[in-house]
């Protein structure tokens, strides 16, 4: 449920950009979460239209970008998918790798009005 | 997870009061009260080319008191969502590194052993060196109040519905705290095995309780904690002969989400494994010191 926190960021991150770059109105809202990340899209929906009534968010279109996990096995030196924390390399079967990209989640950008 | 508006802030009380940040003067039902106490007459248009990270859809529509919704723009973000919490943590951070502090943020499910396990550890290191606690939980002093029994300075910070400790209250809660320098800060989180995992407090490192009451399979189940976590315990390892436990399948799977996860069998009731916990805390205790 944490998901309510990262909700309320998003709309202080929003409201921050709107006093500095002067607009009113959001109408969507682009987020890059990746796979790895703590965060359960479903959830971060819900509250995200909690969170922003009576904000100028309150009308925005929530759109996710996931993006996948990747890694580089520190075994095989090779680039290897990884779709959640107990997977193995699919060539040398360890576990021992290190994450290069799907543990984000940042708001990409805004179309504001 | 405030009652009266429903955000996630409030009620978030440190010993008993609430935090500064969150107010109700009306009693708004709303999660933010649209506020519209401000003046549309000299609003600054956007005009295109004016914010440099911006893209114009559409500037066939002049601007009107109503914002035009077929005149939008895009504008570039690129922002971590827990911006605001990462800056905390980092100034956190800095506090507890200029002042020689080591500091550990406790976490676990709910009914692991924290608490007992933090007690001993204090009653075991107390007359050694300078130590404070931060309790978290969403409701009560209990666990304060243990703490507070051991003669520890501790403060309790209770956060409402919130589901874990964030680096503001963390912040918050150091200020009122008395920490001599070259201290040792335990933060108890709040007993859950999922959301304290995705916020950095500013903490040295994070440890991760695991009973042996609960299965072993809690690591793959949950893996952001394990995967987050610098140090892993197995707690109640007294109760084993009485189990379907199986230890080497636990280290197991926490290392296959965190290879080479170090692991501390011990029994906080029993004291037993106690003291390579306590090594392990001393040499991160020495690596922190500043020397005054």
């Amino acid at each position: 449920m944490h998901e309510m926190s990262l909700a309320e960021n998003i709309v202080q991150l929003i409201e921050e950009a709107a006093r500095q770059q002067s607009f009113t109105i959001v109408k969507t809202v682009w987020l890059e979460i990746g796979q790895l990340a703590c965060v359960e899209q479903a959830s971060l929906r819900f509250y995200f239209d909690v969170v922003t009534q009576g904000s100028i968010a309150y009308q925005a279109k929530l759109e996710i970008i996931e993006i996948a996990g990747q890694a580089i096995c520190k075994e095989c030196k090779l680039k290897i998918p990884i779709a959640s924390y107990y997977e193995v390399c699919p060539h040398c079967r360890c576990c021992n790798w290190q994450i290069t990209a799907g543990d984000c989640m940042r708001i990409k950008e805004l179309e504001v009005a | 997870m405030c009652t009266t508006c429903g955000c996630g802030i409030g009620p978030a009380r440190i010993n008993g009061k609430t935090l500064q940040w969150h107010q109700h003067p009306d009693k708004p039902l709303l999660y933010r009260p649209f506020e519209h106490t401000h003046s549309h007459k000299n609003i600054q248009v956007p005009i295109f080319g004016q914010f440099p990270n911006t893209v114009q859809r559409k500037t066939n529509s002049t601007y009107s008191h109503v914002p035009d919704l077929s005149q939008t723009r895009i504008i570039k973000i690129e922002r971590d969502i827990l911006t605001k919490n990462n800056h905390y943590a980092a100034k956190n951070r800095r506090y507890f590194s200029r002042h020689g502090i080591f500091v550990l943020n406790l976490l676990s499910s709910p009914g692991s052993g924290k608490t007992t396990l933090l007690v001993k550890t204090l009653q075991m290191l107390q007359n050694q060196l300078p130590i404070a606690v931060i309790e978290g939980d969403q409701q009560t002093d209990h666990d304060a109040a243990r703490i507070r029994a051991t003669g520890v300075p501790v403060i309790q910070i209770n956060t409402g519905k919130g589901c874990h400790l964030s680096a503001q209250m963390i912040n918050q809660a150091i200020q009122q705290l008395p920490m001599m320098n070259n201290s040792l800060l335990f933060i108890e989180n709040v007993g859950n095995l999922v959301c304290p995992s995705a916020f950095d407090l500013g903490e040295a490192h994070k440890v991760v309780i695991l009973s042996v009451t609960e299965g072993e399979d809690k690591p793959l189940k949950y893996p952001d904690m394990f995967h987050v976590a610098d140090l892993m315990l197995l707690n109640k390892c007294d109760l084993l002969p009485y189990l379907v436990f199986n230890i080497d399948l636990a280290t197991n799977y926490a290392q296959r989400i965190h290879p080479d996860l170090p692991v501390i069998e011990l029994s906080a009731i029993q004291s037993t494994g106690m003291s390579s916990w306590i090594s392990w805390i001393l040499a991160g205790y020495r690596r922190a010191a500043i020397t005054t």
